[in-house]
């Protein structure tokens, strides 16, 4: 029942949001129908077009996604996704130019095992703020997004530039370092290993005791305390890390089964949408698979209203926006992140001395 | 003289819990007037009227005789009238002079306000440094500092709500002292508590409140600790619970076995102020129940929690048989996930030890299954396993809360209010689980704010006042336990 | 390679020309850096009243954006004044926006925030190709020149980098003291700071604090639209689509490393200008200097403050709660 009003919800805000979109395109001057026809086509007309554009968008979309998922039902606001996308990328494009001599599966996996560990290192840090000095996350993750960004641009005019010393990029990686393809299409098997931890996620999320406890902790940090078989702080630490690998194996994931090649703006905000997709999934992985699918078929949708119907595709993010919004007000009153807020603030009012 | 300040008629009701049933209180010019009543009897309800904190539900408020809506704090403030919190109020990161300036409305200029202060504070004679942080000021500062902002705003009327809990003795009489200058000045002071020995020595009048009416109002002169006990918790006569219960020589089990032990036990406040239990022995043996009687803040909680595990001991032994069950007080917050299903918070107050987990997995039909049984069996009223907690009633949540604790058949079981809130009939209802359940041998600890629950349900009584523990002899009358608890002698 | 005879004077002249190539050089550099930090300072300021209340706005960004926008279509319409005004409004109201869910519905600060900058990202791209076609190139504004300080603006290093600078610098400068002011020494300020400290006890004694931090978010905003429209008038001359590109989670850091005090706010962003007016300093010099490390540098920086390791930094007590 609680599921159905969420998917009620979910419904409610992708029409409020596309119904958004056309109230504002008509307002100014746009011809409304014809764009989102164009969205539409862009996004689901062809097979080419769906799994092209639509899936290899949603690709990176899910599995940050996945990961914001898992720190957010822990409790932990990870808003630094899109950080530890870079540090995955800069580690699979490092192993990938100096070990992609080796056979396929093998460089493969240690372009994505080194992509996801840096993920994991690039949280690392406020993690242990969090758990040392208590600084919130929020701050410290969000921080460590433009330190990221600048690596990026450090590393693509330094070690890892290409050979001509002439572009901020790196070499493209070796074949025996990228993802297979999907025949006839553009989609990597970077899709299928999102699927595969979407279905591993809703196996631990519904039938396994750490699963449950890091809901529990999410949403009742007091109680799964006082219970006395939680341990809410190592609970929301592992929900950092494991949302910080998920971000930067979707980095490896895309320079070796997309861009094949390292440079800076990578990503067209990826880190900062999959929150939203996230939270629109309620947090629950065949959600967050559904919604990332709809919102990498908004991005694609978007070029193409750009091109047939003369729409900018900047305007997508407004449908975005509406949509968090409408899913956020939904779910405030009573939602989980008030009692994940108060996790952290767990000194008494009174006794704060300091 | 006409009253200063009168409240009559008050009508208060918290959902099912009728806090205040036409209550009548009236404070004359220049007297200390102590409004004295157990925990939950209505006295901060009434003075949260008074202040407007809180709207009654019928009921008049006059100041100097006219009738007034008083619909917050700061309307109160304008007719002179200024609070003194049982808790801080202070914002703890700005400064004394800034706490009070936040208070009275005054403006913000650095050495005016300093002299300001300064000035304020040595005519009332509680002297303060005005550039301290509030929040790195002792406890008994923090209190003056409180007393200082209810002052500053010329307040003539001040309501002073338990404000000697907190300090050791001779800082209380320090205080009890300042609000003798101050209405020897002409002001008007209410005095909320519980201590009779304070009653008794600092107040003029006395208005005694039991669950929400005045049981009785007028002078002090001529009033004993046998009288007010009688007026607070209610002649021995009235009551069809008594200490029987407590009789010697009838043991329950034989050859107990010792399931908690405590010795030289010392514990550390929860909140990071100063020792909770000092040094301290008890035990605790199977098929036994223990009850707590203790006023609020004592060292009970922290006790209780010492020895379900949930709060590391600062010195000394505990030895607690496991598993221990644990009833935490707060239902929705410690208790359960509200947002959880019924299953879900089974399975959380369970853990790993559950029957359901294997490796790590959990069966969730299995644990379904068990919780169905659980409501069948503990009679608890939902439309199944699935239904979140949240749609439970308060009753039916404690008995849930009860039914998972009792499920892992504990050694010894910790409780904290375990009928708070609840229905005669719940109540009872929970009572005789854990009579059965200490029937099977197990040990039960346990603490209620009501006197009634203790003497009714445990066959031990210890005291918990001012952090040391003392045995209740045999045969103690309600009045001597009364006594104990609140500090006296007894 | 032909050896020329030692000439004195002439290695003298070399010499001074040297040194007055190396003050032209530093104050060029200090004016960069002042002239980066302007909009990262009022948009910190702006963050500083808001943070101070209690509420953290990653908005920011996004409303800054708006402001940009609105400068442009401001200043096209009457004039780069007229610019600056409409920034100001545009950024309070997309404030308002902010303020309505995350303090009036109680809505979790974050994501709002996110959701806010998402959307003027939306916005601003979609109103701006349609105000200015698809193109958009060509796009240059009335823009406010430099004021020069007679007589102080010839100081050498310092004179143009204080003294030289677009209206706007010297506005963002003027606004420091008034908001120290404000904070520190009226009532007004007291119940802010107390509204974010301690909203509970705040309202005990009084305050009413949603009022407070809506009011903060909105004056907030207003000086992040004003902090867009610097970066439109008095820099780029025209607007580009997510033409602010992090500067309103910059000016968050900001807020961090200067302790939530104008003071050091001021100097923060002054910091965060410099590291990045290092990199021009690198171009003109013409080194391939990793010019990316020093604009880590501030980052690192706030993330050291966080952790008290630079000085002892406490945020506000009730920062972020809804």
């Amino acid at each position: 029942m609680a599921r159905l009003s969420r998917l009620a919800w979910a419904v409610a805000a992708v029409v409020l949001g596309l119904g958004a979109l056309a109230a504002g395109l008509e307002a100014m001057g746009y011809d409304a129908a014809p764009a989102l026809g164009a969205l539409w086509s862009g996004a689901f007309g062809s097979w080419y077009a769906f799994t092209s554009t639509t899936l290899v968008r949603a690709v990176p979309l899910i599995l940050i996604g996945l990961g914001i998922a898992i720190a957010f039902r822990g409790g932990a606001l990870n808003i630094g996704a899109e950080g530890q996308f870079y540090a995955g990328a800069i580690a699979a494009t490092w192993v990938a130019l100096h070990a992609g001599a080796r056979p396929a599966p093998v460089a493969i996996i240690a372009v994505l095992l080194a992509a996801a560990l840096a993920g994991v290192v690039w949280v690392a840090l406020p993690v242990w703020l969090k758990l040392r000095f208590g600084v919130i996350e929020v701050i410290s993750t969000l921080l460590l997004v433009f330190v990221a960004e600048l690596l990026v641009s450090l590393m693509v005019q330094g070690p890892l530039q290409e050979r001509g010393h002439i572009y901020p990029q790196s070499d493209a990686i070796p074949d025996s370092a990228r993802l297979p393809l999907i025949a006839g299409t553009r989609l990597h098997a970077g899709f299928l290993l999102a699927l595969a931890l979407g279905v591993t996620l809703w196996f631990v999320f519904s039938r396994t005791w750490w699963g449950f406890k890091l809901r529990a902790v999410g949403l009742g940090p007091r109680a799964a305390e006082v219970s006395g078989r939680i341990d809410s702080q190592r609970v929301g630490a592992a929900a950092l890390f494991l949302s910080g690998a998920m971000a930067g194996l979707a980095g490896g994931v895309e320079v070796s089964g997309v861009s094949y090649a390292l440079y800076p703006n990578l990503s067209p905000g990826y880190g900062f949408t999959a929150i939203a997709v996230a939270l629109l999934a309620g947090l629950h992985p065949a959600g967050v698979v559904i919604t990332g699918i709809l919102f990498g078929a908004l991005e694609a949708g978007a070029g193409a209203m750009q091109r047939d119907a003369g729409v900018p595709a900047i305007a997508v993010y407004v449908v975005e926006a509406v949509i968090i919004i409408v899913a956020l007000l939904a779910t405030a009153p009573k939602g989980g992140w008030s009692g994940a807020r108060m996790m952290r603030r767990k000194r008494p009012v009174a006794s704060r001395a300091s | 003289m006409p009253p200063v300040f009168e409240l009559t008629g008050i009508q208060k009701r918290f959902g099912s819990v009728q806090a205040l049933d036409g209550a009548d209180f009236t404070l004359g010019p220049g007297e200390i007037h102590a409004l004295l009543g157990e925990n939950g009897a209505g006295k901060s309800t009434l003075m949260h009227i008074a202040y407007g904190l809180v709207r009654s539900d019928t009921g008049d408020v006059r100041v100097n005789g006219v009738v007034r809506r008083i619909t917050s704090p700061r309307q109160a403030r304008e007719l002179g009238i200024g609070m003194v919190h049982q808790h801080f109020t202070s914002v703890p990161a700005l400064t004394v002079a800034e706490n009070i300036a936040l208070a009275a409305g005054w403006a913000v200029v650095p050495n005016q306000l300093r002299d300001r202060t300064r000035r304020l504070s040595e005519r009332l004679g509680l002297p303060l440094d005005p550039d301290q942080r509030a929040g790195r000021l002792s406890v008994a500062l923090k209190q003056r500092l409180e007393i200082v902002k209810a002052l500053a705003g010329e307040a003539r009327i001040l309501l002073l709500d338990e404000p000697t809990a907190v300090l050791a003795p001779a800082e209380a009489a320090e205080l009890l002292r300042v609000v003798r200058v101050f209405t020897e000045a002409g002001g008007s002071a209410v005095l909320i508590t519980h201590k009779l020995d304070e009653v008794l020595r600092a107040a003029d009048r006395v208005t005694v409140l039991r669950q929400g009416t005045v049981t009785y109002a007028g002078i002090v002169a001529g009033q004993t600790v046998e009288s007010l006990t009688g007026a607070m918790i209610g002649s021995e006569s009235s009551r069809s619970s008594s200490l029987t219960a407590l009789q010697p020589g009838v043991p329950r089990a034989t050859a107990k076995r010792e399931l908690i032990r405590l010795q030289a036990l010392e514990l550390s406040r929860e909140s990071g102020y100063g020792i909770a239990i000092r040094p301290a022995a008890l035990v605790v043996g199977s098929g036994e129940i223990v009850g707590i009687a203790a006023v609020e803040g004592n060292g009970q909680r922290e006790l209780l929690r010492a020895v379900a595990g949930r709060i590391v001991r600062l010195r000394g032994r505990l030895e607690v048989a496991q598993p221990v069950a644990f009833i935490p007080e707060d239902r929705t917050s410690e208790g359960l996930i509200p947002e959880l299903d019924l299953t879900e918070n089974v399975a959380l107050g369970l853990g790993l030890d559950a029957p359901w987990i294997r490796r790590g997995r959990i069966r969730w039909g299995e644990a379904r299954a068990r919780t169905a049984d659980l409501l069948q069996e503990f009679g608890i009223t939902a439309s199944g396993p699935r239904s979140r907690a949240a749609s439970l009633s308060g009753g039916n949540q404690q008995k849930l809360i009860v039914a998972r604790e009792l499920s892992r058949s504990p050694a010894v079981i910790v409780a904290e209010n375990p009928t708070r809130g609840l229905d005669v009939v719940a109540a009872a209802a929970i009572h005789a689980r854990l009579r059965s359940a200490a029937a099977a041998g197990a040990a039960v600890l346990f603490h209620s704010t009501d006197l009634d629950e203790v003497l009714a349900l445990a066959e031990r009584v210890i005291v918990v006042a001012r952090g040391v523990i003392s045995e209740v002899p045999p045969q103690a009358s309600r009045a001597t336990i009364g006594a104990m608890m609140l500090g006296g002698d007894g | 390679m032909e050896r020329r005879p030692y000439d004195a004077a002439e290695a003298a002249g070399r010499e001074q020309g040297l040194l007055m190539e190396l003050l032209a050089l530093a104050g060029g550099f200090l004016a960069a850096a002042v002239r980066v930090a302007t909009p990262l300072l009022f948009a910190a300021t702006g963050e500083t009243l808001a943070e101070r209340s209690g509420v953290i706005n990653l908005g920011t960004e996004g409303i800054m954006l708006a402001g940009a926008l609105a400068a442009a279509l401001g200043a096209t319409a009457w004039g780069p004044w007229a610019g600056l005004g409409a920034a100001m409004l545009a950024g309070m109201c997309l404030a308002a926006v902010f303020a309505l869910i995350a303090i009036g519905a109680r809505a979790d600060q974050i994501i709002t925030g996110t959701a806010i900058t998402l959307a003027a990202v939306g916005l601003t791209g979609t109103i701006y190709r349609r105000a200015y076609g698809d193109a958009g190139v060509g796009l240059s504004l009335p823009t406010l020149p430099n004021v020069s300080v007679p007589g102080l603006s010839s100081i050498p290093v310092i004179g143009p980098g204080c003294f030289d600078q677009p209206a706007p610098t010297y506005l963002a400068v003027a606004a420091l003291p008034i908001v120290w002011w404000v904070l520190f020494r009226t009532r007004l300020g007291l119940q802010l700071r107390a509204t974010g400290e301690a909203a509970a006890m705040a309202r005990a004694a009084g305050v009413r604090t949603g009022l407070m931090r809506a009011g903060a978010t909105i004056v907030g905003g207003g000086f992040a639209g004003l902090g867009g429209a610097t970066l439109v008038l008095a820099q780029v001359g025209t607007f580009a689509e997510r033409m602010t590109a992090g500067r309103g989670y910059l000016a968050i850091a900001i807020v961090v490393l200067g302790r939530w005090h104008p003071a050091g706010v001021a100097a923060a962003a002054l910091l965060f200008g410099g590291a990045t007016a290092l990199q021009f300093l690198f171009q003109a010099l013409g080194t391939r200097a990793p010019y990316q490390l020093f604009l880590m540098l501030p980052y690192v920086l706030t993330l050291l403050a966080l952790a008290g390791v630079v000085g002892r930094v406490r945020a506000p007590g009730d920062l972020g709660r809804s």
